[in-house]
This record gives C-alpha cells, sequence and structure tokens, in this order.
C-alpha cells in the first residue's frame, strides 16, 4: 500500500477506490457495466449464478453479489458508480441501496438524511477518535 | 476575443433528474430544493451565454474500468444522454462547439495540460441534471456545451490545485479564441456526500460554508487542500467538489457572488450551488 493509500484507512467505515482496488474489482466492475444492456439484465434476473459464473471474477466476488452485500463488494474492489448497475437492475434507488451499508433500516437512514444527515462528530478520525 | 464571464455550481444528483422527468417538483420533499434554484432559473433567461464549458464527472456511463481520464474533454458535434441503466433521460441532445473545442484542446495542451479528447461521449446526469436546474425542460437546450470530464470516481483523482490551475489555463486560452463569444463555466458535483460504506449518509454543513467562502475569497489557499481532508471533512464523494476549482480558476482573481444556496437533503448529498460573475466583464 502506497503512504497515499495508507491515510484514508484513518477514516472510519471507509474503502476509498484506489488504483490498488481498482485492479482487484475490474472484473466485478466489468460484470457490473455489462447489466448497462437490457438483454443482460434479463439474463442475469433469469439465473443470477449461471450468469455471474460467465465472468473471471472470484468466488467472493460472486457470492457478494448473490448476497446484494455492498460492503463485501467494496471490500471486494467494487466502486459505489459501478455497483449502482446492480441495484438499478434490482429497481431500487441509490438512498435504498446505500443505506443497506449502513446497517441502519430504510425508515430510520431516511430520517436521519432529513434531519441533516450523518453528523461528521465521531467519524474523522479512528486515530484521533473523532 | 472570446471571454468568460461568470460561473456557476452546482450539485448533479441523479434522482434530482428523476424528480424533474417525472413531474415530482412540487412534491413536499423536493420543492425547498427546487425553489432554491428559481433565483438562477430568472438570472439565466437574462444571461444566455454562446457557450457554457460544463466541468462533470462521469458515472461508469461513458467511461468503463478500461479508462480512466482525468481530464476529458468533449470535442463532438453533439453529445446523447446516456443511458444509465434506467433508459436515457427524455432531454434534449446536447449540442457542441467543435471549434472552441478544437482551439481550447490545441491550447491548453501545449500550456502542458495533457487533456484526453472525447469525439464520442454520452454524458450521463453528472452534465444533464445541471443543465435542467438551470434551464428546466425546453425543446433545446439554449446554449452550446463543451463538457470537461474530470475523474474523481478513481483515486487519486487531480489534485485541487492542478484544477484551479487548468481553470486558468482555460482563460487564458478562451482570450485567444477569434470569435466575439460570451462563455460561462460551470463547475459540478458535490457538496459533502459519502455513498459507501457504514459512514454513508455523511453531511457536514461547517465544512460546506466554510467551502464556498474560500471558493469566492481564498480559492488559491482552497486549492491547497489535501484529498484526505475532502474524504474525512466531505465524504469519500465529496472529493467531486475540485472540480468546483476549475470554474473558480477560470473566472479570475476577482469574483462578486451573485446568488448561493444550501439545501440538505437531496437523496443522500448537501446540494451547493452558487453563482458567480467575474469582477473584470461588468
Amino acid at each position: 500500500m502506497t503512504s497515499y493509500t495508507a491515510k484514508f484507512e484513518d477514516i472510519p467505515g471507509t474503502r476509498v477506490f484506489t488504483a490498488e482496488r481498482a485492479k482487484k474489482g475490474y472484473e466485478l466492475n466489468q460484470f457490473c457495466m455489462s447489466l448497462m444492456k437490457p438483454e443482460n439484465r434479463e439474463r442475469f434476473k433469469a439465473n443470477e449464478r449461471a450468469y455471474l459464473d460467465e465472468w473471471p471474477m472470484s468466488e467472493d466476488q460472486k457470492q457478494a453479489v448473490l448476497d446484494r452485500d455492498y460492503n463485501r463488494m467494496l471490500d471486494n474492489g467494487g466502486n459505489i458508480y459501478f455497483l449502482a448497475k446492480i441495484f438499478a437492475t434490482d429497481g431500487l434507488s441509490y438512498l435504498q441501496a446505500v443505506s443497506t451499508m449502513t446497517g441502519m433500516p430504510i425508515d430510520d437512514y431516511q430520517k436521519m438524511m432529513l434531519s441533516g444527515g450523518r453528523s461528521p462528530e465521531g467519524w474523522r478520525s479512528i486515530k484521533d477518535g473523532n | 476575443m472570446a471571454r468568460i464571464t461568470a460561473g456557476l455550481t452546482t450539485s448533479h444528483i441523479p434522482a434530482i433528474g428523476a424528480a424533474i422527468d417525472l413531474g415530482k417538483t412540487q412534491e413536499a420533499y423536493w420543492k425547498p430544493l427546487f425553489d432554491g434554484y428559481e433565483w438562477t432559473k430568472a438570472w439565466a433567461r437574462e444571461n444566455v451565454p454562446d457557450v457554457v464549458i460544463l466541468i462533470y464527472n462521469d458515472h461508469a456511463s461513458a467511461f468503463t474500468p478500461e479508462l480512466v481520464a482525468t481530464f476529458a474533454l468533449g470535442c463532438a458535434d453533439e453529445f446523447p444522454p446516456a443511458d444509465e441503466g434506467y433508459g436515457p433521460r427524455p432531454v434534449p441532445v446536447v449540442k457542441g462547439r467543435p471549434d472552441l473545442a478544437a482551439h481550447l484542446a490545441e491550447g491548453l495542451i501545449l500550456d502542458e495540460f495533457d487533456l484526453t479528447l472525447m469525439y464520442k461521449l454520452d454524458v450521463d446526469h453528472g452534465l444533464t441534471v445541471p443543465l435542467s436546474l438551470v434551464y428546466g425542460q425546453p425543446e433545446e437546450w439554449p446554449v452550446r456545451v463543451i463538457p470537461l470530464a474530470v475523474n474523481v470516481v478513481q483515486y487519486p483523482p487531480p489534485t485541487g490545485h492542478r484544477c484551479f490551475m487548468l481553470g486558468q489555463a482555460i482563460r487564458r486560452t478562451v482570450q485567444e479564441f477569434d470569435e466575439d463569444l460570451n462563455v460561462h463555466i460551470w463547475g459540478t458535483g458535490g457538496m459533502s456526500h459519502q455513498l459507501q460504506g457504514p459512514r454513508a449518509g455523511f453531511i457536514n454543513k461547517e465544512f460546506d460554508n466554510a467551502f464556498f467562502d474560500r471558493l469566492v475569497k481564498d480559492p488559491e489557499g482552497l486549492a491547497r487542500l489535501p484529498h484526505l481532508e475532502y474524504v474525512r471533512e466531505a465524504g469519500s464523494e465529496g472529493i467531486e467538489l475540485v472540480m468546483w476549482l476549475i470554474m473558480r480558476g477560470a473566472l479570475g482573481p476577482e469574483v462578486e457572488e451573485l446568488y448561493r444556496f444550501y439545501h440538505v437533503p437531496g437523496s443522500n448529498t448537501a446540494v451547493g450551488h452558487i453563482v458567480l460573475r467575474a469582477a473584470d466583464t461588468h
């Protein structure tokens, strides 16, 4: 890990999409891009596992997609703008999909946003605890 | 000669585009947000430039994992709205200004900004949502647009300082164009937001408001803010704010602030919008 990349590891609950992660997630993100074509969306929906097996992705990447575990997809090099093609296929908005990564029920997440969003307090630095 | 006379910045949240396209702008959730753009829509009707240079980022629509371009200039005759997975937005095709784009490409590359040049480019919500916010739902957009796509998806994006310098170079290069054109420049994206991980939903009003103030009065100092501080204080997707510094660099040292609007939330995001006039172009 470069010193530039390492600094971001101090920020809680965040995986910055670095060149290293982009390499790791290349096939996962390419699979996501394929869902921009309607015919591919239909084939994916008809048999998700079979469609995923057409891609040279790791088993962990495939399972994360099947589970719609977006945090695990991020760990595997996914990036939100590519992953958006999956939740668009599922008919979900950014708000709905993003909330699943926080562990909050969608109603609670929506209420938090309406009351001004997540406060920065406690979310700036692991090292400084602020 | 051509001149850059005014600039604006605005968030480009995809849900804003959906609210416009589906006729939901007067619903309770959206009305306060759209009301905040009424001043600008009136101003924009009275101040129609010949060309808008529109700084935005692509969201995995035209750029795939196969190619990451730091700065990519749209040189085509026109730019169709992209299909982002929900079908293309029902908005007019964006008409370019290839003669000025060619001039910019030549001038900026000789000025040592090594741009990628795009002769085919589908434009996504990053570019079309700002046009909708300012110009509403016309049959044709009232301006020609030169898109400048900036990578803010894969780290590292360009530094704020590089963005500011590119803006300054755009100002110089536009002034060397022979035709008498009125040019505006828009910076889009931001403000604080994070769309990933347990920290998603992050909003920082204090940072955002200080960013507005420094953008107007201390852009050179603001341009030195490291990426780490953007992520720490504005969220991982708040890094889009570096694009605003291109706009600011292109307006020259002194600006007059005409209008400012801030609203939380637009979906997951703090909506920020400011309109500036270049001080030497009254």
